[in-house]
């Protein structure tokens, strides 16, 4: 389980999270939703890492993540896909799974997880020698969302999967990320500005707001609740 | 033609070894964004220990790779010490601490070694090879100097593109924080590849040695012109540092042959200012986009 | 080239200004010499602390556009707000100070007071393209080589005055200044240091080869000026330099402090933004280069006169190494700085030579111990403290003048960034 209690991370001056407490139960998706520069990527990068809190605790399975590399919590189990994807574009499709896999398989375990990737997403498994800068965006973030799972992580942390996509690809992506979370037992954080297509998906929701919880409730409660979604998530 | 002949053929060792040099700069570019103006200096100090180390009757092959040890540890020692507190600072800052290393390490090795210049012995004779009835200026050594950039070169390119920690050296060089949100140690790769770049400065110092008056300042000039072929191939390309490796040192081989050889760094000069002016991400490198 | 901004495009100024009530005028000691102006402090996209804009504390309590040096709120002596003026009457006060100062000691020291004037001018001028303008270059010591071999040559084989001399040496490393910056504007960071390398390593060899015209081994031979009536000779060469060293400087502070000082900072700071915000870019490189450059090819005039020679050996590699030291150590884009950093250079050799002897470390050690300490001096400094004595001192005085007042910033007040800085792909935000 994911649990973060009164996190607050400034850059500088600028306060960019006051307080945020939620958490994520084991298997479940989190959406985290709100307005640009509410926070919600600010959220994912100090999960992951990237960024320092300056108090509040963050831990997952019990262990404390404040202090840690970046290295060290991916090693927890942790996986974050950037916004933007950070797909590696110098490097092949098949290099950008494969580092996924480096830290922790084996020779021979590396191939197999490989494959169980290409079964996933077969446009990979057709593209494997292609050059990552000649993908399109959908497939980018097939490629992103795959290299995450190369590590067979046990915490997905996704922000703005749906950034750039057609419609239709939209939903095959949420609709792999539920099953995922359902068949595997992957805890999913999910930050979305696609606000419809994240509760659809998600158990739970958290609404952000200039860095602070305005509710971290049921997805479904939060979906009826028509004035909270009118003020903060702009429909 | 026989003066051309020779220059050519000099040229093409002078450049495996500027090729070499660049190679280490090359590395450590596409690792930090640092050029390592003290790699020059490094190799002087290693190969120093070598000829300590020879004098004091060890087999040359040992001090060989003694000289190469100590470039390992050296580069390792250094980027962690020097380099790494200088992460996220402006970037003028690591261009004067490795300026400073620079003349730090040509005084150490004066005070240390003596200044007065001395030789340093050849693996391999350095007597003009015989074909048919000409001497031509290509000895053993000279192939010995061959053989080894090509071996040096052939085992980044091997190192790179086919070994998981290749993989990860160029993860980390083309997107540092994705490669750590996928588990991969930045740090101890940063550190891996200022190792191996020193290695390759170590290696070229060695070659050198055995052709110049062996003083603390013998690898200024060939830091220079090394800088001269990574940034005439693209700082950041492998294969780049190797072709203007060669070109440099013809270039620079014609120039002092025939024009005389206080011009050659003039000539360095000018093969500088031309790329710049012209393609100044060099040869083999891909222009980045601008970021505004 | 790889084109990723060097630089975090920030100036300083964000923070506010620290609270005062009347103008306050500055005044510093005589003995301190040149003002230092306004924006003289350490600039913070270069050399200072940390790229994060406020991290460094110099900038957090001296914004842009106020004078640093405010040592006491003396409302009893106003000083001119005018720069000019203000200058002006440093370099009287200065000049004073000196003749009495000059007067009074030996010809060895006088000497010795005159290459401390003569590598002030050198490091002034790379102090503006360095610090102010952000360009770093290797090549000041082949500037100072024209320079002292223009005088050379002039003297060997003309009978002109020794002021046009000078004034040609001037010029020429000037000229010289220009045809180098014009392709350096292109150049980055690294990039540009290696070409300025090279270009050290190049110049001097040129007299190696036509060893007629410039004197081969031997060098040129200078001959010092004549002094007037009855001054000491060491004495009225000293005070030439000390006078060029003061005018100098006075010239420079004014350029610091005019339109064109902003826009070497600008420039410095982020080019891009220098160029759509009207400032033309690359002519103002070439002129910080060309700056630097007559700067260095006067002082090399003035060295050729101190040594009565002029040869290669005077200008190696290494010359270029320990201006760029003497400058970082006194304070990068300070002119004060370079005081600092001239009197290291002059006293450097005398002192590792002392060293040197007095732990008995032999004639190897003593020789290099001056490449050592300089060395040391550039990893140091630049790792420990970038702002230089200058910026150093200019800290002591403020925390001071804090304590004196009890008012000042609260402590903390811009909290330094905490996070992880490195470039990433995101776009940030959200």
């Amino acid at each position: 389980m994911l649990d973060v209690e009164e996190l607050s991370v400034s850059y500088g001056a600028v306060q960019a999270l006051r307080g945020v407490t939620f958490q994520a139960q084991d298997g479940s998706v989190t959406a985290v939703l709100g307005a640009n520069g509410a926070g919600k990527t600010t959220l994912l990068r100090t999960v992951s890492g990237l960024v320092k809190q300056q108090s509040g605790t963050v831990s997952y399975d019990g262990v404390k993540l404040s202090g840690l590399s970046v290295e060290n919590i991916v090693r927890l189990g942790v996986s974050h896909v950037p916004e933007g994807r950070g797909v590696i574009e110098e490097l092949t499709v098949e290099e950008n799974l494969r580092l996924g896999t480096l830290w922790q398989f084996s020779h021979r375990q590396r191939r197999s997880v490989l494959d169980e990737i290409y079964e996933l997403f077969p446009p990979l498994a057709e593209g494997r020698s292609r050059m990552a800068s000649t993908l399109s965006g959908g497939e980018r973030q097939m490629l992103a969302i795959g290299r995450a799972l190369s590590s067979k992580p046990t915490l997905l942390l996704l922000d703005e999967p749906s950034l750039g996509l057609a419609p239709l690809v939209t939903a095959q992506i949420m609709a792999l990320v539920r099953r995922l979370a359902r068949e595997t037992r992957l805890t999913v954080v999910l930050v979305e500005q696609n606000v419809r297509s994240a509760l659809s998906i998600a158990e739970e929701a958290v609404v952000i707001n200039l860095g602070r919880v305005v509710i971290a409730d049921r997805a479904a409660t939060v979906a009826a609740d028509t004035q909270l979604r009118h003020h903060y998530l702009g429909f | 033609m026989s003066l051309f002949v020779n220059l050519t053929l000099n040229g093409i060792t002078n450049g495996m070894i500027f090729a070499a040099v660049a190679l280490g700069l090359v590395f450590i570019w596409r690792a930090t964004h640092i050029v390592n103006f003290g790699q020059g200096s490094m190799a002087m100090f290693t190969t120093y220990l070598a000829v300590t180390l020879l004098d004091r009757h060890l087999n040359y092959w040992l001090a060989f790779a003694a000289a190469l040890v100590a470039g390992l540890v050296m580069g390792a020692v250094i980027e962690t010490i020097l380099i790494r507190p200088l992460a996220g600072k402006p970037a003028l800052n690591p261009v004067i601490v490795t300026l400073g290393l620079f003349i730090l390490l040509e005084g150490m090795a004066g005070s240390i070694f003596g200044i007065g210049s001395r030789s340093f012995p050849p693996a391999f004779s350095q007597a003009g090879l015989t074909f048919g009835h000409t001497k031509v200026a290509f000895s053993h050594f000279d192939v010995f100097i061959l053989i080894a950039v090509v071996a040096l070169m052939l085992g980044t390119l091997a190192l790179f593109r086919a070994t998981s920690l290749g993989l990860r050296m160029r993860a980390a060089a083309f997107a540092p924080e994705v490669a750590r949100l996928l588990g991969v140690r930045v740090g101890r790769i940063l550190t891996l590849g200022w190792a191996l770049a020193a290695v390759a400065g170590s290696l070229a110092g060695l070659l050198v040695a055995p052709t110049v008056s062996f003083s603390p300042n013998f690898m200024d000039l060939v830091l220079v012109y090394a800088f001269t072929a990574a940034v005439l191939g693209g700082l950041d390309s492998p294969v780049g540092a190797l072709v203007g490796g060669l070109v440099t040192g013809l270039a620079l081989s014609y120039v002092g042959g025939y024009l005389g050889s206080s011009l050659e760094p003039l000539g360095a000069l000018a093969i500088l200012m031309v790329v710049l002016s012209a393609r100044p991400e060099g040869l083999f490198s891909r222009p980045a986009p601008r970021r505004v | 080239m790889s084109s990723i901004p060097d630089q975090p495009g920030v100036t300083s100024g964000a923070a506010t200004p620290p609270a005062s009530g009347p103008t306050v005028t500055p005044v510093t000691p005589v003995s301190e010499g040149k003002t230092g102006a306004p924006d003289d402090k350490l600039p913070d996209g270069v050399l200072s602390g940390s790229g994060e804009p406020g991290a460094n504390d110099l900038d957090a309590q001296w914004p842009a556009g106020r004078d640093p040096i405010r040592l006491l709120d003396a409302r009893w002596l106003r000083l001119p707000r005018q720069p000019l003026l203000r200058h002006l009457l440093f370099g009287a006060v200065t000049a004073v100070g000196f003749y009495l100062l000059t007067s009074s000691l030996s010809a060895f020291n006088n000497f010795r007071i005159g290459e401390i004037a003569l590598y002030t001018i050198a490091l002034a001028g790379l102090s503006l393209l360095t610090g102010t303008n952000g360009q770093i270059s290797l090549g000041q010591g082949a500037f100072m080589a024209v320079g002292a071999y223009t005088l050379g040559v002039l003297m060997t084989h003309t009978h002109w005055p020794l002021a046009v001399d000078v004034l040609a040496a001037i010029v020429l490393s000037g000229a010289l200044g220009v045809v180098v910056g014009m392709p350096a504007t292109r150049l980055k960071g690294p990039y540009l240091a290696g070409m300025t390398l090279i270009l050290a390593l190049a110049l001097p060899r040129i007299a190696d080869k036509y060893t007629v015209f410039f004197g081969g081994d031997q060098g040129l031979t200078v001959t010092a000026p004549t002094p007037p009536g009855t001054i000491d000779p060491q004495r009225w060469l000293t005070w030439i330099q000390l006078a060029g060293a003061i005018i100098v400087l006075i010239l420079l502070a004014n350029l610091t402090h005019s339109r064109f000082g902003r826009s070497f900072r600008a420039v410095r700071d982020d080019e891009i933004a220098a160029g759509l915000s009207g400032i033309h870019v690359a002519r103002t490189k070439v002129l910080a280069f060309t700056v630097a450059a007559s700067c260095a090819g006067l002082a090399g005039a003035f060295l050729g006169l101190s040594i009565g020679v002029v040869n290669t050996g005077e200008f190696s590699l290494s010359l270029s190494i320990y201006l760029l030291a003497g400058m970082v150590l006194g304070g990068a884009g300070s002119m004060l700085g370079a005081w600092w950093g001239a009197i290291v250079i002059v006293f450097m050799p005398g002192w590792s030579n002392s060293i040197a002897n007095s732990f008995n470390l032999g004639s190897a050690v003593a020789a290099n111990l001056s490449l050592v300490i300089f060395g040391l001096v550039l990893i140091v400094v630049i790792m420990v403290v970038p702002m230089g004595i200058q910026g150093g001192i200019g800290w002591l005085a403020q925390r001071a003048l804090s304590l004196i007042r009890g008012v000042g910033q609260p402590r903390g007040s811009r909290a330094p960034p905490d996070i992880s800085t490195t470039p990433d792909i995101t776009t940030g935000g959200g």
